[in-house]
């Protein structure tokens, strides 16, 4: 593995390189999904420990992954995923990210569409408190040729407070015609309006807010195979942060 | 019951009730009519308790408790309910989870048990089926994808199951058909039409008032309250405006 980044590798900007030093080098962890099979997998960290992984994914022609990510509980927690697709391969990324205090959270992506007709689509919550840090970097490459590649970010960040950061950085390298990419990205608070409707029919303020708090990032597990473990990790982990 | 005395509130540092009286008693259906910007819908949020509507003067009790001392929540579990001219939507929360936690946040605050899940969706049944309401829609997030219609037919049926003393219906009449209009209507006589509670309703128009007959008419305009009277007075206002019959 190489030397240690630096913040000037765009990569790891928002990273904090002392506890990404203790780190380094940071375990690779490879999947290769053969032409036509499908696989699935949840990465979470949810430990009291730094953690970083890097994950590289290769989908060959006509191949499918669906991978959700829980990023939560460390002082320093990174996930980096770098996917390549085939011809007409389909990949999901379902994420959220919690963290309060002074906690950094980081999930970086690089997906490239190096074939036409492939699919890709991101889903990526944040909830952010305290004075932590959460960073969202992505990237949707796609290749001379890769002709009706459909690439989706959705990508929104909720601050629980003003001294919490959310960096957010959907990002397009398009060198073909004829794709459809799109992508959202949000940084906000809690719909105040939303909040006094709760309200006025009976539910106590911090109530209502976790109420809504966890049908947002609850969207990052919608249709995971586990998506009634990992709905209730990442509930966990935002009571935490509450 | 509700003793609104003098209110004066702004928005925006606007000031829009100017001293605003009105008393309604257990028992009592009032209608507020008026013209469009008068306050009636301020009215609805300030006595609720919206962020941003600010009391300036006056007061307001529900059986002696001060409104204006009391958090949005508290005023709920005090009884006052308020039906939304837009019913808000809220992507990834059911009707049934958060009615069901509403429902028992307000029974501590008032010192009751707590309703089971079983003794909730008994009652949600039961409420639903007066507002032709059908059981699933109810299981799905908070008036996503409901029509006009729909959304005040869920208000109505939330406030069947939340049982306030008294109920404050903004334009409930509003995007509504005629089916959907006379089914309101029923239910809110069936829920609100008792002894020890009250209605009051704002609108634009006597058609809802064919099916939930106010015993007291009132117009709204320019902040205040400036004419009162029996139903005729709704009648009236429809056949000659408002600006005839307040001036």
């Amino acid at each position: 593995m190489s030397a240690l980044p630096t913040r000037k590798d765009e990569a790891f900007r928002y990273a904090d390189l002392a506890a990404l030093e203790a780190l380094w080098p940071l375990p690779v962890q490879e999947i290769r999904v053969a032409a036509g099979e499908t696989g699935a997998s949840a990465v979470v960290l949810d430990g009291a420990n730094d953690a970083a992984q890097d994950i590289v994914i290769t989908l060959e022609d006509g191949a499918e992954y669906d991978l959700r990510l829980l990023n939560a509980g460390s002082a320093y927690g990174r996930i980096s995923v770098k996917v390549t697709l085939g011809k007409g391969a389909r990949f999901h990324l379902g994420a959220a990210q919690i963290a309060g205090g002074e906690q950094t959270a980081e999930i970086v992506t690089e997906v490239v569409h190096a074939q036409p007709d492939a699919v890709s689509s991101q889903v990526v919550r944040s909830v952010l408190g305290g004075k932590a840090t959460g960073t969202y970097l992505g990237r949707v490459v796609v290749a001379r040729g890769a002709i009706g590649t459909d690439g989706e970010q959705s990508i929104r960040a909720m601050l629980l407070d003003r001294t919490a950061t959310a960096n957010a950085r959907p990002e397009l390298e398009i060198y073909a015609d004829d794709v459809k990419c799109a992508h959202g990205c949000a940084v906000g608070e809690l719909d105040q309006q939303s909040l006094f409707y709760l309200a006025q029919r009976g539910l106590p303020p911090a109530e209502a807010k976790k109420l809504m708090l966890h049908a947002f990032i609850a969207e990052a597990f919608v249709g995971a195979g586990d998506e009634e473990a990992l709905t209730e990790a990442a509930l966990k982990a935002l009571d935490a942060v509450l | 019951m509700l003793n609104i005395e003098n209110l004066q509130a702004s928005v925006a540092d606007k000031p829009i009730l100017k001293g605003l009286s009105l008393t309604i008693n257990a028992g009592e259906i009032h209608a507020i009519m008026g013209p469009n910007g008068a306050g009636k819908s301020t009215l609805g949020y300030t006595l609720g308790g919206r962020p941003g509507y600010e009391v300036t003067g006056g007061s307001a009790t529900l059986d002696g408790t001060d409104l204006f001392e009391l958090e949005p929540h508290e005023r709920a579990a005090a009884g006052l309910f308020l039906g939304f001219q837009y019913p808000v939507e809220i992507p990834g929360v059911s009707f049934v989870q958060f009615l069901r936690e509403s429902a028992n946040a307000q029974r501590k605050a008032r010192g009751e048990a707590p309703l089971s899940g079983g003794e909730f969706l008994k009652l949600a049944k039961e409420k639903a089926g007066l507002l032709r309401m059908d059981m699933d829609m109810l299981k799905r997030p908070v008036n996503v994808g409901f029509s006009g219609g729909e959304k005040k037919r869920a208000e109505m049926v939330q406030m069947g199951i939340l049982d306030p003393k008294i109920a404050i219906l903004d334009e409930t009449d509003s995007g509504l058909d005629i089916d959907a209009l006379r089914i309101c209507g029923e239910g809110i006589n069936a829920i609100m039409r008792k002894p020890d509670k009250a209605v009051l309703l704002i609108t634009h128009y006597q058609r809802l008032l064919d099916y939930v007959k106010p015993d007291f008419v009132h117009v709204l305009a320019g902040g205040r309250i400036v004419k009162s009277g029996g139903p005729e007075l709704a009648l009236e206002l429809e056949e000659h405006g408002y600006e005839a019959v307040a001036a």
